[in-house]
C-alpha cells in the first residue's frame, strides 16, 4: 500500500437555504481511487469546484469519506484514533500566507508543531534550524514573520510542517496568491523537498508551468479523476485539457499549433530545451545533440 | 477623461521611523480608453497607486488631476471621482452581500442618490456586460460559483458608470477557462463602451494578450511603460526585478540565439507561430 491510498471514496455534503432547510446533495468526490507511494511528486489540477481541494482535505483529515476509505501511512483517517497520527503524517499548506502564521518570530511559527507534538525543547530547536535550511529561510529565523513576503511566508509554512517530520506535504493552491518571484521560490523549496529529503508531494495548482515537474498529473472533473499519467502524457491532450477548463504551458501549446500547420513535432513537448532541439531537428540544422543540452 | 500624476509620492507614516516611502516621483498620463496593464511585484507601489487614482489615498507630493481638475483642490467632488474611477478589489466577490444579485449590484447606484428606474437599467446593462444571465438575477450571490461571484462584484462597479475602471488581480485563484473568460469579458466592454481600463496583475502572461501598454512598477517608480512587446523585450531586467516576461518571449529570443533569425516581437502563441513558420520558409527558399 501506497503512503496515501484511497478506495472507492465518496464526499457528498448537504446544501441548505438560510433557515436551514436541505436543498440538496452536491456529490463532491465520486468514487475516487487513488494509490500515491511514498517519495512520489503528484500534481493534482482541475477546475474550480472539481473536486481537488475537498480531496486534498481528506488526506489530512479535515474531512471524512461519505463512503470508501481513506488510508495514510496504512491508517484509516475515519478512526479517531489516527487523526493525530495523520496530521502529522501528511501535513497541509494552503493558499493564503496570512492565514497560516502564528508566531511572533519564523522560529516560534515553526516549533509550534513539534512542541504541541510534544518534542523535547533540544531536538525542537534541531527540527526548526534544519526545516528551516530547507526552505533556504535560516537566516530569517529571528525575524517578524509579518514583515516577509508572500513567497517567503508560504516557505515559513511549509518549515512548519516539515518540523513535524511528515513524510507527506499537501500543498493546496500554495502560490496562487503569489507574485511570480515568491512562485518560483515555493515551487523550488517543494522540489527540493522532494528530490533531497524523499518527502511526497502532492501539490494543487492553477498554474501549469508548477506541473511539469511532477512525476504523475491527476486531473479532476466533477469529482472523478478524469486523466491521469505523466507531465508529458497530459499535456499532449491539449484539447481535451482545454474541455476541461484547463490549459497547457505556452511552450507546449506553441509546439501544438506548429504541429497542427504541418511541422513534425513530436506531443507533449513540456520545456524550451525539448522544444528548441526538436525544432532544431526538423530545420535540419542538426547539431551534435550535446549543444542543445537534451532533457 | 484622461487622469494626470504629476510628481506624485507617498509615505506610509510619514514622519515616523516607521516611514516607507511607497511611491516616488511618479509622472503619469492616462488618456481615455486605454487597456492598460499595471505590473508589479508585491511591494512595488502598484496598489498605493491604484489607490490614489480614485482618491483613497492623498499623495504626500505632487498632484493629480482628472479631466484638468487638481484632486483634493477647492470644490473638488471626491465622491463623483469615486464613481468615475471604478476599482475593483482582489477577491472581490468577499464584499458581495445582498440577498441577491440583483440588489447587490443595485447597491452603488442607489447611494449615488439616483432614481430607482435609473438604478435598475444601470444594474441590469451592468450585469449584461460581464455576461450574467437574467436566470442568476434573484439568486443569492453565494449560490454561483467563483468566477461568477466575481463578475457580480465587478458588474456593482460597473453600474456607478465609471469613466476608469481599474481591476486589480481580476483573475486571481481562477481556473485557466474562467481567467480567460473573465478577461475577454473585460476586453469586450472595454471595446463597446472605450472606457479606460487598468489591469493590476503579477502575471506578464495574462496581461499581453490584452493590454496596448503596460506600466511595470518597481520600488515605488515607473520602471517601464510602452507597448508590450518593447516592455518584455527587458525581461533580463524584469527578471532582476523579480517579474518574468511570458514564456513565449524566452522561447522567441532563444529561437533567434540559437536556431533562425525571429523577430522577438510577439505577444501570443498565434503570433509566435506565424513568425516561426514565416522563419522557416525563408530559409528553405
Amino acid at each position: 500500500m501506497g503512503i496515501i491510498k484511497t478506495s472507492k471514496l465518496i464526499f457528498e455534503y448537504i446544501r441548505r437555504d438560510e433557515d436551514g432547510n436541505v436543498e440538496g446533495i452536491t456529490r463532491a468526490i465520486d468514487n475516487v481511487d487513488l494509490d500515491i507511494q511514498q517519495g512520489d511528486f503528484i500534481a493534482i489540477l482541475g477546475h474550480n469546484g472539481s473536486g481537488k481541494s475537498t480531496l486534498a482535505k481528506h488526506i489530512n483529515a479535515i474531512l471524512y469519506p461519505t463512503e470508501g476509505t481513506v488510508w495514510v501511512d496504512g491508517k484509516d483517517t475515519s478512526v479517531e484514533e489516527n487523526i493525530w497520527d495523520i496530521r502529522q503524517k501528511a501535513g497541509m499548506v494552503f493558499q493564503n500566507p496570512d492565514n497560516q502564521i502564528i508566531g511572533q518570530l519564523v522560529e516560534e511559527d515553526v516549533g509550534f508543531g513539534p512542541e504541541n507534538m510534544g518534542v523535547p525543547t533540544k531536538e525542537i530547536r534541531e527540527r526548526v534550524e534544519e526545516s528551516l535550511k530547507a526552505v533556504g529561510m535560516y537566516e530569517y529565523r529571528k525575524h517578524s514573520p509579518n514583515r516577509l513576503s508572500g513567497g517567503q511566508k508560504q516557505r515559513i509554512s511549509i518549515a512548519g510542517v516539515i518540523a513535524m517530520h511528515p513524510k507527506c506535504i499537501i500543498m493546496d493552491e500554495p502560490t496562487a496568491m503569489l507574485d511570480p518571484n515568491g512562485r518560483k521560490e515555493v515551487i523550488r523549496a517543494a522540489r527540493a523537498l522532494h528530490e533531497v529529503e524523499g518527502v511526497t508531494i502532492v501539490l494543487i495548482t492553477h498554474y501549469m508551468e508548477e506541473a511539469v515537474f511532477a512525476d504523475r498529473i491527476i486531473v479532476m472533473d466533477e469529482g472523478r479523476i478524469e486523466m491521469q499519467g505523466t507531465p508529458k502524457e497530459i499535456f499532449s491532450q491539449v484539447e481535451k485539457l482545454k474541455e476541461l477548463r484547463l490549459d497547457v504551458p505556452q511552450v507546449t501549446l506553441l509546439a501544438h499549433e506548429l504541429k497542427k500547420s504541418g511541422l513534425k513535432l513530436p506531443d507533449g513537448i513540456l520545456t524550451i530545451d525539448e522544444f528548441l532541439y526538436e525544432l532544431e531537428r526538423i530545420t535540419g540544422k542538426q547539431n551534435t545533440p550535446g549543444k542543445m543540452g537534451i532533457l | 477623461m484622461a487622469i494626470l500624476l504629476n510628481h506624485v509620492s507617498y509615505v506610509y507614516q510619514a514622519g515616523t521611523e516607521m516611514a516607507v516611502t511607497a511611491l516616488n516621483d511618479i509622472n503619469l498620463k492616462i488618456p481615455d480608453g486605454q487597456f492598460i496593464g499595471l505590473i508589479g511585484h508585491t511591494g512595488s507601489g502598484k496598489s498605493t497607486l491604484v489607490q490614489h487614482l480614485n482618491g483613497l489615498l492623498r499623495p504626500t507630493k505632487g498632484a493629480l488631476y482628472y479631466d484638468g481638475e487638481e484632486y483634493y483642490s477647492q470644490g473638488f467632488d471626491l465622491k463623483r471621482l469615486r464613481s468615475k474611477v471604478g476599482l475593483v478589489f482582489q477577491y472581490p466577490e468577499h464584499q458581495l452581500f445582498e440577498a441577491d444579485v440583483f440588489s447587490d449590484v443595485c447597491f452603488g447606484p442607489t447611494n449615488l442618490g439616483l432614481d430607482r428606474k435609473e438604478v435598475e437599467l444601470r444594474a441590469y446593462t451592468a450585469l449584461k456586460q460581464v455576461g450574467i444571465e437574467d436566470e442568476y438575477f434573484y439568486q443569492s450571490p453565494f449560490e454561483l460559483s467563483g468566477g461568477q461571484k466575481r463578475r457580480v462584484a465587478i458588474a456593482g462597479v460597473l453600474a456607478m458608470k465609471p469613466d476608469v475602471l481599474i481591476l486589480d488581480e481580476p483573475t486571481a485563484g481562477l481556473d485557466p477557462k474562467g481567467r480567460d473568460e473573465i478577461l475577454d469579458q473585460i476586453k469586450a466592454l472595454q471595446k463597446e463602451s472605450g472606457i479606460t481600463v487598468i489591469l493590476v496583475s503579477h502575471s506578464m502572461e495574462d496581461v499581453a494578450k490584452y493590454v496596448e501598454r503596460i506600466i511595470v512598477m518597481n520600488k515605488g517608480g515607473v520602471l517601464f511603460d510602452d507597448i508590450p512587446q518593447k516592455v518584455f523585450h527587458e525581461y533580463e531586467k524584469l527578471e532582476e526585478i523579480g517579474l518574468a516576461a511570458p514564456q513565449i518571449t524566452y522561447i522567441m529570443n532563444r529561437i533567434n540565439k540559437e536556431l533562425l533569425p525571429v523577430s522577438t516581437e510577439v505577444k501570443t502563441i498565434e503570433e509566435a507561430k506565424n513568425e516561426i513558420l514565416r522563419a522557416m520558409r525563408l530559409q528553405h527558399d
